[in-house]
Formats: C-alpha cells, sequence, structure tokens
C-alpha cells in the first residue's frame, strides 16, 4: 500500500509540474469551467439577495392584517372601525406609555422616475401611524426629521433615494393635486421599507380620497408565540372579516414568485453551460493524456501500476477544475456580491430595492459543479491512459 | 470540392476529440437559444404593441382609478377612433402561484382594439351573449386544462361581492390564440358589467382606457390633447403609447433580465473561446501533414481553404444542430418555470444572430492556424518531424 501511495505520489506531481508545457488548453479548459461556476453564483445571488431582503423584512414577532382574501396590502381594505378592534386585541404589545404598538397602514403606489435609466417606476408609499416605528425597529432617521402629523410630508427610505431621483431632502414633489416636501432620511437596514416612502397616514386618506379606510394593520405582538391566540381572537370575531398573517410568512411567501424564476432559469442555464464545458474539459484531458503517451508508457514499463496513473490524471483534472472554480466563484464575487438592483414585486406591484448576495452555499454549490465537471473530464481520459498497452505505446517512440 | 475527404480524414484524424468539440459547440448554441427566448419573454409587449395604440392611466400611478365618465369625453377628441378600458382584477386562482391576469373588460370594443387576441365568431357571440362569461388565452387554459364550458372560481382580492360571497365564478366561452407569436396569451377578460352589477367597490371606476388614434405619427399631440383635457381635476392623466407602457413595465421589472442576459453571452463566448481554441490546437498539431501536402504541389491559398473548410465545417455541424436543437426544445417544451414567463418562443432575429455567431466561429478559429499554415516554410515544418 505503501508503495502505491509513493508512485501515486510522484506520478500526480509529476502531471502538475507538468501542467505549464500545456498552457493554452489547460487555461482554456479551467476558463470554461470558470464561466459556467461564475454564471450559476451570479445568477442564483439574485435569487438569494431577493428573498433575504424579503426574509429580513418579516419578524416572527410582528403580525399583519389584512381583509380576508387579500393576498397583498394593496387589495385589502380596512374600516376605521376595524383597526380599532384589531388595536385593542389582546396579544399586542404595549408602549411604555400604555398605547398598542400597532399601526394601521395605508399603501399606494406613486410614480418616480429611475436614477439609471429616467424612466417611471412604481415606488411604494405608505401612510403610517406613529406607532410604525415602534412596530418596525429597524427603521432609523438617518437625516432631517419625522415628517410632523397633518402635514403633506415625506420620509424617504435610503434605498428608495438611491434609486428615484426627485428624493433629496428638502425637495418637492407633485402627485396629483398636492405637494409633498421630503423632510428625512430613514434607513431600514436593507429591509422592504429601504425602498419605501412613509408619510402621515392620516394626510394620506383623503389625498388618495380614501375616506377613513385603511389597507393594513402591523402590530408588535408580546411574543412570537402570541401570534396564534391572537390570530384566533380576531379571525372569531364576528365584528372582522380578516387574515392574520405573521409578518415574515407574508414576506417570505412574496419573494416565491422572482426567487423561483431567477433560481429556475439560473440552474438550468447552469445545467445547459456545465453539459458544453464538460466536453471542453474531456477535450482538454484526453489531449493531455495522448500527449503523454510515451511517458505513461515508460512509467508503466518501469513498474508502476495502472491505480496511480489513472489518480494522476483525475488530480490534474480536478485541480484544473478546482482553480477554474475558484476563479468563477471569486469573479461572481467581487462583481456581484452587493450589487443593488431593483425589480417589481408582483404581489404589491412596486419597487423592491435588493442586493445581490454571494453566500457560501452558493459558492460551495458552484466548486461542487466545478469539481463535478472534473471528474467527468478526467475519468474516461484517466481510464484510457491506464488500459493503454505499454509495448504498443512504445513501440511508436 | 474534390478535397473533401481530405477534410473529413482531418476531421476523423482524432473522432473523439472532433466529436466533443462538436458537442461543446452544440451546447454552447442551445445556450444562445435559451437566452434568445428569455430576453424576449423579458420584453414582452414591446416589440408587439400596436403602434396606433395608446392607454390613458391615472397621472399619479396604475392603480389609481379613472372614472368612466372620462370615455366618453376622450372619444370626443378629435383623432380618436375607438376607445375601450380594462380593470385589473387581481384574482386567485385555487393558489397564489398559480398566477395569471384578469381583466374586467368592455367586451365589444375592447376586441375591436385588440386584433391579435383570435376568437372564432361562434365563441365571440357566446361571450358576448353570456353575462358572466370569461375567455382566456392559450397559454393559461392549457396550463390549468381548461375547455369551453369550464366553470372557474377565481377568489377576489380587490372587489367584494354583494351577496358576501368570496369567489367570482366565471363560464369560460371562448379560448383565443395571439395573432403573432409574441401575443400574451396568458389573460383572461370578462365582463365589465358584470363586475360593475355584482361588486360593492367598483364605484364607477375603470382601470385604464386604451384608444386607438387616427394617424400614429400624431401621438405626442394626442397625448398633450387629452391630458391637458383633465389637467386640474381630481384624476388627472398620463397618455402614453402601448409600446412606451410596455417598455416602462419592462424596465421596472428591469435589471434582473438584462443582468441574466448579460452574465449568459458572457458565459456563451467563454465557451465559443474554448472550443476555438481546441479547434485552432488541432490544426497547429497538424502542421507537419500539411508541408507534406505543400511538397505534394498543394497552392498555399488550397491549403487556406482547406484548413478553413475544415473549421467551418465544424462550427456550422455544432452551431446549426445547437440551434436546431435550442428552437425544438423552446418550441416543443416551453418555458422552463413552467408559469412564470408569459410568452416563451425564439425570434427569428436571435436566429439570424445565431448563424452569424457560427459562421464567425468558423472563420475566426480557422484563420490563424490556416494563415499559419499558408506561410509555413516546408523545410522548417519537415524539420520538426
Amino acid at each position: 500500500m505503501g508503495k502505491w501511495w509513493q508512485q501515486t505520489t510522484a506520478v500526480t506531481l509529476l502531471n502538475l509540474r507538468m501542467l505549464k508545457e500545456r498552457k493554452g488548453s489547460s487555461i482554456a479548459a479551467s476558463f470554461g469551467i470558470a464561466g459556467v461556476v461564475s454564471v450559476f453564483v451570479a445568477i442564483l445571488s439574485i435569487g438569494v439577495g431577493f428573498s433575504r431582503t424579503m426574509a429580513n423584512s418579516g419578524a416572527p414577532d410582528t403580525a399583519i392584517i389584512l381583509r380576508s382574501g387579500s393576498d397583498s396590502e394593496m387589495m385589502s381594505g380596512l374600516r376605521h372601525d376595524d383597526t380599532r378592534v384589531i388595536a385593542d386585541a389582546p396579544g399586542i404589545k404595549r408602549s411604555p406609555e400604555g398605547g398598542p404598538i400597532a399601526s394601521a397602514e395605508l399603501y399606494v403606489i406613486v410614480d418616480l422616475p429611475k436614477r439609471s435609466t429616467g424612466t417611471a417606476a412604481n415606488v411604494p408609499l405608505r401612510g403610517v401611524q406613529p406607532a410604525a416605528f415602534e412596530v418596525r425597529e429597524k427603521v432609523k432617521i438617518i437625516a432631517g426629521r419625522a415628517f410632523a402629523p397633518g402635514k403633506n410630508e415625506i420620509l424617504a427610505g435610503k434605498g428608495a433615494t438611491a434609486q428615484y431621483s426627485g428624493l433629496d431632502l428638502g425637495s418637492t414633489l407633485r402627485w396629483g393635486e398636492n405637494t409633498w416636501t421630503v423632510v428625512g432620511i430613514f434607513s431600514a437596514e436593507g429591509t422592504l421599507a429601504d425602498s419605501e416612502l412613509w408619510c402621515d397616514a392620516a394626510v394620506l386618506q383623503p389625498a388618495y380620497r380614501r375616506g377613513d379606510t385603511f389597507q393594513s394593520v402591523h402590530a408588535k405582538l408580546t411574543s412570537p408565540a402570541a401570534f396564534t391566540a391572537f390570530k384566533d381572537t380576531l379571525t372569531t370575531d364576528p365584528r372582522l372579516d380578516v387574515k392574520v398573517v405573521r409578518e415574515s410568512d407574508f414576506y417570505a411567501q412574496q419573494s416565491q414568485a422572482i426567487s423561483s424564476i431567477v433560481t429556475f432559469l439560473g440552474g438550468f442555464i447552469a445545467i445547459l453551460m456545465a453539459i458544453g464545458a464538460t466536453f471542453g474539459a474531456l477535450n482538454t484531458m484526453y489531449t493531455a493524456v495522448a500527449s503523454r503517451k510515451r511517458e505513461i508508457a515508460t512509467l508503466r514499463a518501469l513498474g508502476f501500476s495502472a491505480g496511480p496513473v489513472v489518480v494522476s490524471v483525475l488530480v490534474e483534472s480536478l485541480a484544473l477544475a478546482t482553480a477554474g472554480g475558484l476563479v468563477g466563484a471569486f469573479l461572481a464575487y467581487v462583481v456581484f456580491n452587493g450589487y443593488r438592483a431593483s425589480t417589481i414585486n408582483f404581489q404589491s406591484f412596486s419597487q423592491v430595492g435588493f442586493t445581490f448576495a454571494v453566500t457560501p452555499p452558493l459558492v460551495v454549490g458552484g466548486m461542487f459543479i466545478a469539481l463535478f465537471m472534473g471528474f467527468l473530464g478526467g475519468l474516461f481520459p484517466a481510464i484510457r491512459a491506464a488500459r493503454q498497452p505499454v509495448v504498443t505505446a512504445l513501440r511508436e517512440l | 470540392m474534390k478535397f473533401l475527404p481530405i477534410v473529413w480524414a482531418s476531421l476523423t484524424r482524432r473522432k473523439v476529440r472532433t466529436l466533443f468539440t462538436l458537442l461543446s459547440v452544440l451546447f454552447a448554441f442551445v445556450v444562445f437559444g435559451y437566452l434568445g427566448a428569455i430576453r424576449q419573454a423579458f420584453r414582452v409587449g414591446v416589440d408587439v404593441s400596436g403602434a396606433d395604440r395608446m392607454l390613458v392611466i391615472h397621472k399619479v400611478s396604475l392603480i389609481q382609478p379613472l372614472p368612466i365618465s372620462y370615455g366618453d369625453r376622450i372619444a370626443s377628441v378629435p383623432g380618436v377612433k375607438a376607445v375601450t378600458h380594462a380593470n385589473w382584477f387581481g384574482g386567485i386562482y385555487q393558489d397564489p402561484k398559480n398566477f395569471f391576469g384578469q381583466m374586467a373588460v368592455d367586451t365589444d370594443t375592447y376586441l375591436n382594439l385588440y386584433p391579435e387576441l383570435v376568437l372564432s365568431p361562434a365563441q365571440k357571440a357566446a361571450w358576448l351573449a353570456d353575462r358572466t362569461g370569461a375567455i382566456v388565452g392559450k397559454t393559461t387554459a392549457e396550463r390549468f386544462g381548461w375547455k369551453v364550458g369550464d366553470r372557474i372560481p377565481i377568489q377576489a382580492t380587490i372587489y367584494r361581492r354583494k351577496d358576501g360571497a368570496k369567489t367570482w365564478e366565471f363560464t369560460l366561452d371562448g379560448i383565443y390564440t395571439g395573432k403573432e407569436k409574441g401575443n400574451d396569451t396568458s389573460n383572461m377578460f370578462f365582463h365589465y358589467d358584470y363586475l360593475k352589477e355584482a361588486s360593492v367597490n367598483l364605484r364607477d371606476n375603470v382601470g385604464w382606457y386604451i384608444i386607438r388614434i387616427a394617424d400614429p405619427k400624431t401621438t405626442t399631440q394626442m397625448a398633450t390633447k387629452i391630458d391637458s383635457l383633465f389637467a386640474n381635476s381630481p384624476a388627472e392623466t398620463k397618455t402614453s403609447t402601448e409600446q412606451a407602457f410596455a417598455q416602462g413595465f419592462a424596465d421596472q421589472v428591469g435589471d434582473i433580465g438584462t443582468i441574466i442576459g448579460g452574465v449568459v453571452s458572457a458565459v456563451f463566448f467563454t465557451l465559443l473561446l474554448v472550443a476555438g481554441n481546441t479547434m485552432a490546437q488541432s490544426v497547429r498539431e497538424r502542421t507537419s501533414e500539411l508541408a507534406v501536402l505543400k511538397t505534394l504541389g498543394f497552392t498555399d491559398r488550397r491549403i487556406l481553404v482547406l484548413v478553413l473548410t475544415e473549421s467551418l465545417l465544424l462550427a456550422i455541424v455544432g452551431g446549426g444542430l445547437g440551434l436546431l436543437l435550442a428552437w425544438t426544445a423552446v418550441t416543443v417544451l416551453g418555458d422552463p418555470t413552467h408559469q412564470f414567463l408569459p410568452v416563451f418562443f425564439l425570434p427569428g432575429r436571435d436566429i439570424v444572430l445565431g448563424v452569424v455567431f457560427v459562421l464567425l466561429l468558423g472563420l475566426v478559429t480557422g484563420i490563424i492556424p490556416a494563415y499559419q499554415a499558408m506561410r509555413l516554410k516546408i523545410v522548417d515544418a519537415l524539420r520538426r518531424l
């Protein structure tokens, strides 16, 4: 056994040292693998980034209350009386002053030009009640001040100011008959609220002719475990016809469509490419084996057994694949990790800003694909190298 | 072409390598084909919109409704040939995942404005006569296996019914197809009158108006004319061409399509580079054989043609089969995501572009080794033996 190891190491090292003799084709094969890995990682990082933004936006101890049957805040509608009943329900956390931490909100979309293209985008404008800042603990005002109650003033999310023009502190905006002033910028730690604009719900109601109605209630519960009881209380209350969703589930469900489209397309294309690139790797390794026919035959004649030869070819191929995979994953990481983009969330019909996330599982997945390609690309040539009859190969000398 | 046997001999010299090169070129072009179809899917509507159609929406945003009374006022503007309207219903069929568009429309005028929705006269008559009837596009009908005559329950999200039921039932009266491949055939249409009668919260509003104008060259003037009609009213309008609207929507989906496209194109070229490298290398390996041919009296030009033929042949066979396979797969298997892309087909211009890339691949990979082979000094080449 010791001898087998010795032989294997010797042949493998010899092969690896001779890699530079075949620089061109080796680099080309690695290149192909690098390409596949970078596509895989880059495309999937879109889906991961989007899901992450949605997932971070939802807390397990926060509940969203919508009209039953509604799928999103946009489609929901609640009367003022409903929101009072909801806010008084047991299970909602109380602020130090004693009031329930629940905010009845309105959700509309407004047109703003995207900075990158200048084309109009659907930007969400949310009318909130004062408790909204306690419900969403991540929201912090980083410039300016909060909107004054009863005034046409807007707080803009940090992500929104980066993506759309016209939201600088102090600027005025005109939608319909109303003029608004941007009085503050808030950060929401990369959650959905980052791409939103906030204003006083009481001001948004008349501006959008909503009467005394709201679309949703966001409520902080005493604990995540309190959710079930809270939900049962509201859904069995004869005065109400509502749907109660845990905030984390609500956003997870909304991210499903985009995540699966991206994951599916990314995976599908990566597989097609992987097949194409595996043939490239196979070619390289066959050429490598063919050009070393004589060396291999000589080694065999010297008493090296077939095993070490097979292993050495496989190791060489895996080394090329690893190098390619690392380069691909690195490229994808450098170019795409943290890349800011926005897209439309079909459920709420409004823009969501998010950043691409190249995560360790994605890189591991990419490397796995690379190694698999390297293994396939090396296996058949390795077997051929080992099967080669020593005498014929040497006779060609 | 009596030298074809020589080309054939060089290609079959290392059968395995030729086969693998062919296959990697083939898969690169399959990817290229799918890329074309995906890009097209993200641009749905932009390419096929009617040039004489314009959309009138609420100035603040699409979700804000417009009063139904606007219809007559818009129709009276000189230059407007026809007006219709639509409301987004946004209902759920069984599960939110089964998303497709549902629109309450003014049936008669809507079909007139959208001649690309092809419905048989019998089905059309049945629909017009059936108050609770609906028509649906081929894509969605096939997706859920619906047949004409089926009752389709849609759970309401926006519009509540007067009778308190949460589900709206529609009878499927017809299944329309698209006139062109790019037409979206995923939407369902039903009577606005039904919505008006049965819902509590429509309040005589419509989602948007669609107009046909007499002269497609006057879109800008028409937009100004219509928008000024409603200026300073509670519901100001924004009128744009349907194409601008579709483009705007594509821009909203935005970056994702562009980025997928960009990344995949980059890798397509990487794959070509890898395949090209192998092709070029296989010529370089045969330097001495080419020298022998020259010794036998082959002219420089003939050598050039010989090598180029070989690389072109490889590119055309591999790339051609790849494009063909992509086209077949896209047409037969359809949308790989099964539900999310409203249209999925390989547009003609991408096929043409693919053919150009095939030829370029053949020329570029052949030309350098071919040129080297042509310039080969027999003595040098033979000495290397």
